[in-house]
């Protein structure tokens, strides 16, 4: 579906970014990318989507270099960015102005996800809150069908409803055909959602790995829990100590992203080496 | 579904799955949701559901249906009810059994606990 290779980046020729770059993303998965702020997550996904265009390397989308930005590759894909900018419109128009662009556009499918995200589709779009607008592109980028789509920070200024909301679309919306690649900070919000963690740390992909890989070769438990001679990580919270252990006598327990992602982020080589 | 932290998603689907099952609420013979139905329902990726009922078939409780969707095995309730003591015994008991013995809890006072609790439920059968 998506293969990066060697890819480097800069909004400038002395900084760089993303660095030698290599990453292979398969249909039929919800990916989670985590990063620091400013590691570069938007900038990655801009390169997927043609919004941005790398200095050496390449990125292939259905055999498509992303960056020449041809029709054929872009009615495949559908982007929706942290920030969304609505033109003064109604949804009506705004459909009948960019859905001819994507030929499986589900024009019933994207007004029952308004009604089911409690967005009014009489109200003029540069009117509606961030909230409602964000929901607005999300449906209007499920109802593409498009084969990958790419959300930086969905959940950003959605409500507690319209969380559940987003998580119940999504896991109904993943199929064989599609990619689908989320970046947040909340994690939490996601993280029964994604099958796919990827991290993006020091100008590179550190992780890309299933999250049942991940569990089946790490323990995330509290001190007690975990075999003291094969901690690899521990942090201290309020109630007690949290660790990522070798996971030894096949217990799988639920993979803590935030704790996982803390770890690597810290510098920890022995985690990385031990997913490798 | 708020789903526990020390327990891996798909199994958390696979025993909400089963207790449906135990309390009655899907029946034997029955139809249970489709994978995206209950991705859906429970808000979680599609492979956890896949693998959950991957276990459950493996287990016996239930089976596909090629074309029709997953149905629940007539014996599913002694099947269940099987894997499950074997876990009680294996994993519960002995981290009871631990506690009792740490808080100086005899079988007696568990005993006459055990029994109001029957009563309770047997009760609630009736009505």
């Amino acid at each position: 579906m998506i293969e990066i290779i060697d890819l480097s980046f800069g909004y400038s020729k002395k900084s760089t970014l993303l660095k030698k770059l290599n990453l292979k993303l398969e249909k039929g998965h919800i990916y989670g990318l985590l990063g620091k702020n400013g590691a570069g997550k938007s900038t990655l996904l801009k390169n997927i989507a043609g919004l941005a265009f790398p200095f050496e390397g390449k990125c292939m989308v259905n055999g498509k270099i992303a960056a020449r930005r041809q029709p054929s590759f872009l009615q495949g894909l559908f982007f929706i960015p942290e920030e969304v900018h609505m033109p003064s419109l109604s949804t009506e128009s705004f459909v009948a102005r960019t859905a001819h662009f994507y030929p499986a556009f589900d024009r019933t499918y994207f007004y029952k996800l308004l009604s089911e995200f409690d967005v009014d589709r009489e109200e003029n779009l540069s009117k509606l809150s961030f909230g409602q607008q964000k929901k607005m592109m999300i449906s209007f980028g499920l109802a593409t069908n498009t084969s990958l789509l790419i959300m930086d920070e969905p959940t950003n200024g959605l409500d507690i409803p319209s969380k559940v909301q987003f998580r119940k679309v999504i896991s109904s919306a993943l199929s064989d055909e599609r990619c689908i690649i989320i970046s947040t900070h909340q994690v939490r919000d996601l993280d029964s959602l994604i099958d796919t963690l990827l991290v993006l740390h020091n100008k590179e992909i550190v992780v890309n790995l299933p999250l049942d890989v991940i569990g089946e070769r790490l323990l995330f438990s509290s001190a007690g829990r975990a075999n003291p001679d094969r901690i690899l990580y521990a942090e201290d919270n309020m109630i007690g100590t949290n660790t990522i252990s070798i996971n030894t006598d096949e217990q799988y327990g639920k993979v803590d992203m935030e704790l996982l992602f803390n770890a690597v982020v810290n510098g920890e080589n022995l985690i990385l080496q031990h997913l490798k | 579904m708020e789903f526990r932290e020390n327990e891996a998603i798909y199994s958390q689907v696979a025993n909400f799955v089963t207790e449906h099952i135990m309390l009655g609420k899907w029946l034997p013979e029955q139809k249970i949701p489709s994978v995206r139905e209950l991705a859906s329902d429970l808000q979680v990726n599609p492979h956890t559901v896949v693998r959950a009922y991957e276990i459950l078939q493996s287990r016996e409780v239930i089976s596909n249906k090629r074309g029709i969707g997953f149905f629940i095995h007539s014996d599913a309730i002694e099947k269940i009810r099987s894997f499950s003591k074997e876990r009680f015994m294996g994993q519960d008991l002995p981290e009871l059994l631990k506690n009792m013995y740490l808080l100086g809890i005899t079988i007696e006072e568990i005993g006459a606990q055990f029994e109001s609790y029957k009563k309770t439920m047997n009760q609630s059968k009736q009505i």
